[in-house]
């Protein structure tokens, strides 16, 4: 495409060029920048899962063509301008509630959890569809309020969140709740909740830590007394916790190599190309290589920061901002369950772990951001 | 911040949300601090300490198995015994080429051909990183064999490893059980972490019941090991401090059973298909409990070859099935006590009214005449001598004025039909038949219609009624105790390993036999006193010389049908069509310290072939051990009971 163009001068040639693609991707309203780094993120994940998927080919193309279906999703929600998506946020959030309902009725039921629904053709998670409906019903509650949000307006706001992480918690699918929940307690952080507000919510919370306790399951009771004292059940409970501190830790600063991690290619390290694909990392590729890595992930939440501030209305700003940050959160509680700062729950490494379902809600995400971007003038008129 | 007029105001927003905006990206810096020194810690400080773990060598972390608890019997003489043995491992995560590894164990002869794709799937079924056995016990010969080879298999390994032995072999196997290797359906009931050493798991009887008391709780070491999974033992600067966990042993059970008196019966009934349960009434121990032929656990625990097994489980005689247990068998005229007594509670009749008996009966309407034993009829009988001479006509007549509803009310309280409640695993139920029951057994309508005809046959223990000899002995026992009832139990008292303290199980009672006068107690232990001791009672040549009084009954059960699908030649056909020979007793008779159940596949004769068997098991457990000298309190005579 770009040579056909091509000019008479070759310094010339490559200045319109460059124009020109910048052209193309306003016409597409992508934001270049935002998908630099979240392709970087994910061709890096690529290379990696290449290894530690033990040089499945296979694994590979599936994976590289989720990566491509992802793409064209979020090429079609960046089409979609923000005013629509702002009329949509409740009745998504509607359905989104609706489908969770129906999960719990008549979902399947695979590896001991009710999160699937199965509508002939395909099965989804309608919890997926919730990381990205509870932020937008959030920040459609708020948008034409007086912010700082006053009480009555704190209560439905809590009421939106609770209902769909209670019901995604019962499925049980404590990583998702979590990461609905971040969504929508992010929207409110950023709407100026204010400090005593805070704390009050922080003291609840802590006075829930015993009850919630009592509707864990007995798995997830496991996991948070393994992660306490992992050597406890080093047969059991713990092996994952030790192994992948093992590889992390004999990585060292500058790895193994890659394809040469004997904890993950001697499949010492469990789950390596999903939820533990963090620690292949650190170990065939060192500190260094987590450095890279964690700096690529802060480019994409920076620039997403960027878009945020440079939000014109209150929804924009809110949905972008969150969006960013649960995307944050994402990273942090991956790498922190991986490196033995938290304990074990289910959260893959955003566009890295191998499997489809929250790459493209993940990047439908990034959709949203790049149409709020593009279109920030035209608000502003 | 506090305003009184809340307007939306846009510069306002989106100053306090650049201020969110900054105080979240000092949270993120925090956290990826927070992130990148745990990082540095793990790769940079303990780098060393990891390297060690993982490259080179390596750690592994072995689980140590615990040693299974014992079972002794009664006085604490050893019936299942822990002793060492070497036994081939397999690590599938070391081995390169599994296919390959397992088709040249069966070339040099350490593992029999047949059982290759048993043990595929043991491997298959278990963890990666698991030592996985697949011979239990190796000979000296194989084990020289293995040490010549031991290079070309990386991933297989020679270890020393408790096994068990049953040093009594086949004695009590039934009620003791025996352990095997962990299957695959073994490993859905059992907590797997815990099990990661062990290598025997209870299959049967008490082996299996108390898996969780005998198992313990599974030690761990860590152990370094080199690129090929071998043991090496490091001698430098980072040697890492390597853990340990000693494993806690299991608990030692105590039976109730007696070893000797168990090994008497089970000589008395060498040769035979039969059972044999002998209880203590007065706390339901088990004192002996014989399913014959027995087979020998210890092969279980060896591994036995494919063939082996398969030809253990297509005997003719099917030892592997328990019939004391799972046998169910008409109870014949042993049922004839319970019958009377349920007659006595429903008011059917008087422990005096006589009956004539002139060698038949018939119902009221009806031409079809139910014949007794004696073609000649006994005459006038009470219902002492009913019992005692085994009347049939006495018990059909009581039976048909009963009803099968209330004699089904009555003997039910006894534990027929139902689970007696035993603490090994198998049980079955039995079968008291009722109108109800009739109702739900059948689909055709026609064939759910109750007929006084069986009810007439009830009445000796024949037609749909069938127990196991365990609900016999029970049932004897509760007429001992003259309606007090406790589930029988095979296990007495738990020696915990850690403290060495033993615990007592207490008995477990049962709800009481009701009975309206406690003088019907004594008709019917009296007719079961005149069944030994009356000169027209059907076994009493089973009393004679005993110095302690026995109260019994004896019965004989029609065969209906012949075994399952076995394959048998005609002289065995004619043999198992014969009758079973059942006896129950209970003695001393006025104070009673065993009660016991006999049933002889067809034995023919409960009289001459069923009641000696239960003397012996009396004189064996109620006369001191040498049988000479026979100090033996002799009860005094009974007065009340006997005529």
């Amino acid at each position: 495409m770009k040579a056909e163009i091509a000019g008479p001068g070759s310094s010339s040639r490559a200045q319109r060029t460059f124009t020109l693609s910048g052209r193309l991707l306003e016409a597409l309203h992508i934001d270049g920048p935002l998908l630099l780094a979240v392709l970087a993120v994910c061709v890096a994940g690529l290379v990696v899962l290449f290894s530690a998927a033990g040089e499945d080919l296979g694994v590979f193309l599936r994976q590289a063509a989720r990566v491509g279906l992802a793409l064209g999703v979020l090429l079609l929600v960046a089409q979609i301008p923000p005013r629509i998506l702002r009329a949509a946020s409740p009745w998504l959030y509607a359905l989104g509630v609706l489908l969770l309902v129906a999960v719990a009725l008549v979902g399947d039921v695979a590896m001991g959890a009710q999160r699937w629904l199965d509508l002939g053709v395909i099965r989804f998670q309608p919890s997926e569809i919730m990381k990205i409906a509870v932020p937008l019903a959030c920040a459609w509650l708020v948008h034409d309020r007086p912010l700082p949000p006053d009480f009555r307006t704190l209560v439905a706001l809590a009421v939106a969140i609770l209902v769909p992480v209670l019901l995604i918690a019962e499925q049980p699918d404590l990583g998702t709740s979590l990461l609905v929940a971040a969504g929508g307690g992010l929207v409110v952080l950023l709407a100026g909740l204010q400090l005593r507000y805070m704390l009050g919510i922080g003291a609840l919370l802590a006075g829930a830590v015993p009850v919630l306790w009592h509707f864990l399951h007995d798995y997830q009771r496991q996991r948070v007394l393994t992660f306490l004292n992992p050597q406890d059940d080093p047969l059991g409970a713990g092996y994952h916790t030790i192994q992948s501190q093992i590889a992390i830790g004999s990585g060292g600063l500058f790895g193994k190599g890659y394809m040469n991690g004997s904890q993950a290619q001697l499949e010492f390290l469990p789950e390596r190309s999903t939820d533990f694909i963090f620690a292949v990392i650190g170990e065939e590729w060192g500190l260094v290589g987590l450095g890279v890595l964690i700096a690529l992930y802060l480019l994409v939440i920076a620039r997403g920061l960027y878009i945020a501030a440079q939000g014109q209305d209150t929804f924009s700003r809110l949905v972008a901002g969150a969006l960013t940050l649960t995307f944050g959160v994402y990273v942090f509680v991956n790498s922190g369950m991986v490196a033995g700062l938290l304990p074990v729950v289910g959260v893959p490494l955003p566009l890295v772990s191998y499997g489809g379902t929250s790459m493209v809600t993940l990047m439908a995400g990034f959709g949203i951001l790049m149409s709020i971007h593009s279109r920030r003038k035209l608000v502003a008129t | 911040m506090a305003r009184s007029v809340r307007l939306k105001d846009h510069w306002a927003e989106k100053r306090l949300f650049g201020r969110r905006v900054i105080a979240a990206v000092l949270v993120i810096l925090l956290l990826v601090g927070a992130l990148f020194s745990r990082l540095f810690y793990l790769q940079v400080v303990k780098h060393e300490y990891f390297s060690d773990l993982s490259q080179g060598n390596r750690i592994r972390i072995e689980p140590v198995p615990p040693s299974r608890g014992l079972i002794l019997d009664r006085n604490g003489e050893p019936l299942a015994l822990n002793r060492p043995a070497y036994q081939l491992e397999l690590v599938r995560e070391q081995t390169p080429d599994l296919e390959d590894t397992l088709a040249r164990l069966v070339q040099i002869g350490l593992l029999p051909a047949e059982d290759l794709d048993r043990t595929r799937r043991t491997i298959q079924a278990r963890r990666r990183f698991d030592a996985v056995p697949i011979r239990l016990q190796l000979s000296e010969e194989e084990l020289a064999r293995f040490a010549v080879n031991r290079p070309d298999f990386p991933g297989v390994e020679v270890r020393p490893r408790l096994t068990r032995f049953y040093p009594k072999g086949g004695t009590g196997v039934h009620a003791i059980g025996y352990v095997g290797s962990i299957s695959e359906q073994d490993q859905e009931r059992i907590d797997v972490p815990n099990y990661a050493g062990t290598t025997l798991i209870g299959k049967l009887g008490v082996e299996r019941a108390f898996e969780d008391e005998l198992h313990g709780q599974t030690g761990h070491q860590q152990l370094l090991v080199n690129a090929q999974g071998r043991r090496v033992d490091r001698v430098g600067l980072s040697t890492p401090q390597l853990q340990r966990r000693e494993p806690i042993a299991g608990n030692d059970l105590y039976l109730a059973v007696d070893a000797r008196v168990q090994q008497v019966a089970e000589e008395a009934l060498a040769g035979q298909r039969a059972a044999v349960v002998a209880i203590d009434p007065r706390n339901g121990d088990i004192i002996a409990f014989v399913s014959t032929p027995t087979f020998d656990p210890n092969g279980f625990a060896r591994g036995l070859t494919y063939a082996e097994y398969n030809a253990l489980s297509t005997d003719i005689d099917v030892p592997l099935y328990d019939r004391a247990l799972r046998g169910v068998y008409p109870p014949g005229s042993t049922i004839k006590p319970l019958v009377a007594f349920a007659a006595l509670q429903q008011g059917v009749i008087e422990p005096q009214e006589r009956k004539f008996c002139r060698g038949a009966f018939q119902l009221p309407g009806s031409s079809h005449r139910y014949r007794d034993w004696k073609k000649s009829g006994h005459g006038s009988v009470d219902m002492h001598m009913a019992i005692a001479v085994s009347c049939d006509v006495y018990f059909y007549s009581v039976s048909a004025d009963m009803g099968i509803d209330r004699m089904h009310e009555s003997l039910s309280l006894f534990g027929l039909g139902q689970k007696t409640g035993i603490d090994i695993a198998g049980e079955r139920n039995g079968l008291l038949p009722s109108t109800a029951w009739k109702r739900g057994a059948f689909k055709k309508r026609e064939a759910q219609v109750w007929f006084p005809g069986e009810t007439v046959i009830a009445g000796i223990g024949q037609g749909y009624m069938l127990a196991t000899p365990l609900q016999l002995a029970h049932a004897t026992a509760t007429v001992a105790m003259r309606g007090q009832r406790f589930s029988p139990r095979l296990v007495r008292r738990i020696r915990d390993s850690q403290t060495g303290e033993i615990r007592d199980l207490p008995p477990v009672a049962l709800p009481s036999v009701p009975v309206k006068d406690p003088a019907h107690w004594d008709i019917i232990i009296g007719g079961m006193v005149g069944v030994t001791n009356d000169p027209w009672g059907t076994a009493r040549r089973s009393q004679t010389g005993a110095p302690y009084k026995i109260a019994g009954k004896t019965g004989t059960a029609q065969v209906f049908s012949v075994g399952q699908s076995e394959k048998y030649n005609e002289a065995d056909v004619a043999e198992r069509m014969r009758d079973h020979a059942l006896f129950v007793a209970f003695a001393p008779a006025d104070d009673p310290q065993l009660a016991v159940a006999v049933v002889v596949e067809n034995g023919r004769s409960g009289s001459g072939t069923a009641a000696p068997i239960a003397r012996k098991v009396f004189d064996a457990y109620l006369l001191p051990p040498d049988g000479t000298a026979a100090p033996v309190a002799t009860p005094p005579p009974a007065a009340g009971v006997e005529e």
